[in-house]
């Protein structure tokens, strides 16, 4: 055990599970987030919608630290994500990421995939993390293609890889971004039963998405997002139908 | 059956005296032939393995975000690619081994820790691993960016991005270059004859000067071992690149 300086207080799952303050993020000259702060709490689905390039990949991936911000803060359950002291395998085992490329690993069948980072990056026992990984590639509605490789497998499949993949680490809360938006139709609904199914058990969530309809169905609450700050949020039942904003109301003309 | 192998080669230089194949007829030169085999596969064997851990390692060290290890690796590139690698083993073993710590065993010799041999395996190396640092670098900059962030997001170190994902992808598309540096590399080990190592062209040499009628077929003899040398290194890199193919990726 390594003595840490400060603790911070405990976090309890009453708390948000993840609390967004007053981020800003600029690449460069192009100020990408201005001031954007919401909180999640353990067990909600959150929808973020937005037009292209309003930052929401951005924001998702300051959220496990694949980029740093420029000020505000960001706490995955309790724990300060930008902070110098921050222990980014700690914080990536809790956050799993799924991609709009679903960026396998085309070198390793789809187990292989599943089980890599367990074995390498936590150092499970090997039989164990395969047992898990049957278990995942199943949950995920693959069965048969274990050892089929990314590239014998369609957009969908690969995609639902992804997602065991991710989930083979036991995060607390899994991002999404975009993670239908390069599949064909017809397997789109593959992808989303699985995150419906994640949802139902429980798991946090946090997706960006273009699928309205969707998003409808499944979020708690909804967050609308233009030219880095959130315009207008609320829970889908009133979010649809009432929107106040002009620019959401665009949107939502110009989508559904 | 070796006798009449020898008497036919012994007839041969009788009736055609330009082709005294020496080496097949008198022990002690199919000797000479041999030593100077081993060692000839032992430098290639040791320079390309040397080699390709040089090429990974400089290759790791140019991705560093810290400037100083990447300038080393810059100029260790710009020294070794672009003076000949003849010169360099010169200098490796005339200038630096100057300065190498001996030894000795009687109280009289004075060995060098690091014979000939050693220099040219270390000048060699270093030669065909300025390239190959060259070639993984093309292979490491086709791993696709969003590829090396999923294993960020999972947690992996830049350790173990470069060793579980990066280096196997790019050593698949650094394989025909790879192979091409190899090849070479396997030739200029002749080089080492320049330093007195007894390697396969040092003892061929040494065989037409004692027997002027062997010239022609020593030659001949080269030419032969290297092609072969040569081709069993390329059906091995092609065996190796075809099992380390992945179906659905890549062609
Ligand atoms: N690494 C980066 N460097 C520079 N600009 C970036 C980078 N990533 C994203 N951007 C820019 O930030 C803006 C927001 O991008 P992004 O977060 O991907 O938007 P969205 O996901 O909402 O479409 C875009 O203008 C994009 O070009
Ligand atoms: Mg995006």
């Amino acid at each position: 055990m390594t003595e840490t300086a400060v603790q911070p207080p405990a976090w309890t799952p009453d708390q948000p599970i993840v609390a967004i303050r007053e981020v800003r993020k600029a690449f460069g000259e192009l100020e990408v987030l201005t001031d954007v702060s919401f909180d999640v709490m353990k067990g909600e689905v959150v929808c973020i919608i937005g037009p292209s390039g309003s930052g929401k990949s951005t924001l998702l991936r300051c959220i496990n630290a694949l980029i740093p911000i420029n000020s505000g803060s960001i706490q995955v359950e309790g724990q300060e994500v930008h902070s110098p002291h921050l222990d980014k395998l700690a914080l990536r085992r809790k956050v799993g990421m799924v991609f709009q490329q679903y960026n396998l690993f085309p070198h390793k069948t789809a187990l292989q995939n599943v089980m890599m980072a367990p074995v390498h990056v936590l150092k499970e026992d090997k039989a164990e993390v395969e047992a898990r990984a049957y278990r995942l590639i199943r949950k995920v509605r693959l069965e048969g293609k274990e050892n089929a490789y990314p590239g014998e497998l369609s957009g969908g499949q690969q995609q639902r890889v992804a997602i065991a993949r991710s989930l083979a680490m036991n995060p607390d809360i899994m991002l999404f971004d975009e993670v239908t938006a390069a599949l064909d139709p017809e397997t789109v609904k593959e992808v989303l039963v699985t995150i419906k199914d994640l949802a139902a058990e429980g798991m946090t969530c946090m997706l960006v998405t273009h699928e309205m309809g969707f998003a409808r169905e499944i979020a708690d609450h909804i967050y609308f997002t233009d030219r880095g700050i959130i315009v207008e949020h609320g829970p889908p039942a009133t979010f649809f139908t009432d929107a106040k904003d002009p620019r959401t109301r665009e949107f939502l003309s110009q989508i559904l | 059956m070796l006798a009449s192998f020898q008497d036919f080669f012994r007839q041969l230089a009788e009736d055609f005296p330009r082709w005294n194949f020496i080496f097949f007829h008198d022990p002690v030169q199919a000797d000479r032939i041999l030593t100077g085999l081993g060692y000839t596969i032992m430098l290639s064997i040791a320079c390309v393995i040397l080699s390709v851990i040089i090429g990974v390692a400089g290759a790791w060290m140019q991705g560093s975000h810290l400037r100083i290890p990447r300038m080393i690796v810059q100029g260790y590139i710009q020294f070794f690619r672009n003076t000949p690698p003849f010169v360099q083993l010169l200098f490796f073993y005339f200038a630096l081994g100057q300065f190498t710590p001996t030894y000795s065993p009687d109280g009289w010799l004075e060995i060098p820790v690091i014979s000939n041999v050693g220099w040219a395996i270390i000048s060699l190396s270093f030669f065909a691993g300025a390239f190959n640092v060259e070639i993984f670098r093309a292979g490491i900059e086709a791993v696709p960016r969003s590829t090396v962030e999923a294993a960020e997001a999972l947690g992996y170190t830049r350790l173990g991005i470069f060793r579980y994902v990066v280096l196997p992808l790019a050593f698949r598309v650094s394989l025909p270059a790879l192979n091409n540096n190899l090849v070479n590399l396997v030739k200029t080990t002749t080089q080492a004859f320049a330093i007195a190592v007894p390697e396969l062209l040092y003892q061929a040499v040494s065989i037409w000067n004692d027997y002027p009628s062997a010239l022609y077929p020593a030659m001949l003899l080269l030419f032969v071992v290297y092609i072969l040398l040569v081709g069993i290194l390329v059906f091995g890199m092609h065996r190796w690149e075809h099992a380390m193919r992945i179906p659905g990726y890549g062609n």
